[in-house]
């Protein structure tokens, strides 16, 4: 109130001043200028290698006849059906299975952590190695997966990435594949971080096997399950290389998720690398209140952990 | 081992059950049978999962080493494992003798190349920010955490098509700086926030201290920060390096000369050929991982405490 009046009195040199005061905070003459020069790298990288290509895109795709010609493309409707099933199954499943199997991996015992080491394998190796792999494994005619089939049990597979449903579905085994041993080890070190205690006072109460988890593991893990939902979603969105190598787009690009069909189809293929800003921005409905949900809530949780 | 986890058990069921049935023998007896047949289920049921999870997880894996043990022409066969397994296709990897590997020494190089200036420059920028943020305190640093956090969260693929047609624009294509800027963009949030956490644990009264005895803020940054944060800059540099060396998309699209190119554009590039020797491209494929699956399990202790702060904070 008093700042407020004396302010008003002695005019805008004085108000430049207090603005001035207020922005370096309690840094004194040159370590205000030290903590502005340390900041000025990450600035630049983030001005120039974020906020530039995102005005950009928003500025390519900004011409609204654009959005004519992609909705009115039926591979881009594919792709959306697409987009959904393998957000549907994709996220859903991995997150799922890592939850019950970071229940697996709190067992005691040499054997579980020995397990959990190669388990973590598909992360550690590069994607690209094993989705190539996966991708000759599923071969119709050579693939391991068929020979498999045909030498134990006698019978011919399908081909599986000649059929839409087929190559997404293999898509979609291979992301799981993938990123399934990631979130295990998140969820796997969120079950960590419960105490011991509120179990013992749990078991005193009643809640063991499945009770304990529904009543206690569940809901004190709920929070982080549901951030990891998101981000999942978010990451799963803009996924490029299960598709690209696994299906790579085929059958006659009918497998292509959004990523996949704005950069390989439209930009590469057809040259009009518009039309693939355009398809990707159509996801912004959907990513832009994730983000919203996703930041709030990773704030929230900072502060809360 | 289980019979110490036996034993255990059955102290703590003990333990639980003694006070619901102070007097009677019998329910306990009862009980405790119970217990014993839940537990050989439970770990019939384990074994069985462990051996699901083994065949689940290395399947991929085995039919890369399968592939490349293959003798040449042999590829397109119906069998499970090679009659004649034959390393010759790593030979072949590692002696550039195939036209499509004719560079492959070269890539490599550009790959390490790649990763080390991604890490360095992760580790640069991201300690200064939170050397600023976290220690000099420096007015309104939220908004940058909250520019990282953004950036977190914002798919890389997203940004692709336009970053691609500024770097053209700017003749960057072919570059390998316009990728590591990319990368550095995309792995600097993590480090920030990895740093920022860490970096709590270290008292401010040191820097205070040193402050007060005239040290100037670079040499706080340099003697006090950038030594108690060690284990942090493992973690994150491993991080950040994994990262550079596994990228595809970007590096796909931006170096695509043979000069430039790293291994992984070379092996997607091997995907899209007719007459592509599959052999050597597992043999590669494998070369290719080795690195960072060796530096993954190097780090693992010490990333996987990282992972979980960046995991569940964000």
């Amino acid at each position: 109130m008093t700042t407020a009046s004396a302010i008003e009195f002695a005019g805008p040199g004085a108000r430049r001043q207090s603005l001035w005061r207020y922005w370096r905070g309690g840094l004194q003459g040159s370590e205000f200028t030290w903590a502005i020069a340390f900041i000025v790298p990450y600035v630049a990288v983030f001005l120039a290698f974020v906020v530039y290509p995102a005005f950009y895109g928003l500025w390519m795709g900004s011409n609204p006849s654009l959005y004519t010609e992609v909705f009115s493309d039926p591979i881009y409707l594919n792709t959306v059906v697409n987009t959904m099933v393998f957000l549907a199954f994709g996220v859903n499943v991995k997150l799922f299975l890592a939850l019950m199997l970071s229940g697996f991996f709190m067992r005691p015992g040499w054997w579980t952590k020995a397990l959990l080491l190669i388990f973590v394998l598909p992360w550690a190796v590069p994607a690209l190695p094993t989705f190539i792999s996966i991708h000759w494994m599923l071969n119709g005619e050579w693939g391991l997966v068929n020979n498999f089939l045909w030498i134990v049990f006698g019978m011919d597979g399908p081909s599986w990435l000649n059929s839409r449903w087929l190559a997404l579905g293999s898509a979609i085994f291979s992301h799981v594949w993938k990123w399934t041993p990631f979130w295990t080890v998140i969820l796997l070190a969120g079950r960590m971080s419960i105490p011991q205690e509120i179990y013992d006072a749990a078991k005193v109460d009643g809640a063991t096997g499945l009770k304990r988890f529904t009543h206690v593991t569940f809901p004190l893990l709920a929070n982080l399950y549901l951030v990891l939902t998101l981000l999942a979603t978010i990451f799963l969105l803009g996924d490029f290389n299960s598709v690209y190598f696994v299906t790579g787009g085929g059958p006659a690009n009918s497998t292509h998720l959004l990523a996949t069909l704005g950069v390989v189809r439209d930009m590469l293929e057809l040259g009009k690398p518009q039309l693939g800003v355009a398809a990707v921005m159509s996801a912004l409905p959907l990513l832009i209140p994730l983000v919203i949900i996703l930041m709030r809530k990773l704030k929230a949780s900072e502060a809360q952990l | 081992m289980s019979t110490i986890t036996t034993s255990t058990r059955a102290a703590v069921a003990i333990a639980a059950a003694a006070p619901a049935t102070p007097a009677t023998a019998r329910p306990a007896e009862r009980m405790r049978r119970t217990a014993r047949r839940w537990r050989y289920l439970s770990n019939a049921g384990a074994a069985l999962l462990s051996a699901l999870l083994l065949v689940w997880t290395l399947t991929p894996i085995y039919n890369i080493i399968m592939v490349s043990l293959e003798a040449e022409g042999d590829v397109a066969v119906t069998h499970i494992w090679p009659p004649e397994p034959s390393v010759e296709s790593f030979w072949v990897v590692l002696t550039e003798g195939h036209w499509y590997l004719e560079a492959f020494w070269h890539q490599f190089g550009n790959s390490v190349f790649l990763a080390a200036m991604v890490t360095l420059l992760v580790l640069v920028i991201g300690t200064l920010t939170t050397f600023s943020i976290g220690r000099m305190r420096i007015r309104n640093g939220w908004i940058i955490t909250n520019a990282a956090l953004l950036t977190y969260v914002i798919p890389a693929s997203f940004l692709a098509i336009p970053f691609y047609l500024i770097m053209h624009r700017y003749g960057l294509q072919n570059n390998p700086w316009s990728v590591i800027a990319v990368l550095v963009t995309f792995a600097t949030p993590y480090a920030i926030f990895i740093f920022l956490e860490y970096g709590r644990s270290i008292p401010l009264e040191l820097d205070e201290s040193a402050r007060i005895d005239g040290a100037s803020p670079v040499q706080i940054y340099f003697r006090i920060y950038l030594p108690l944060m060690a284990p942090a800059l493992v973690a994150v540099g491993t991080y950040a390096l994994l990262l550079a060396w596994n990228e595809y998309l970007y590096q796909f699209l931006l170096l695509s000369n043979d000069r430039s190119m790293t291994v992984a554009v070379a092996l997607g590039k091997f995907l899209n050929s007719d007459v592509a020797p599959w052999n050597y491209m597992m043999a590669t494929a494998i070369v290719y991982a080795l690195p960072p699956i060796a530096t993954y399990y190097m780090f693992r202790g010490r990333m996987s405490a990282g992972l979980t702060m960046g995991g569940v904070k964000g």
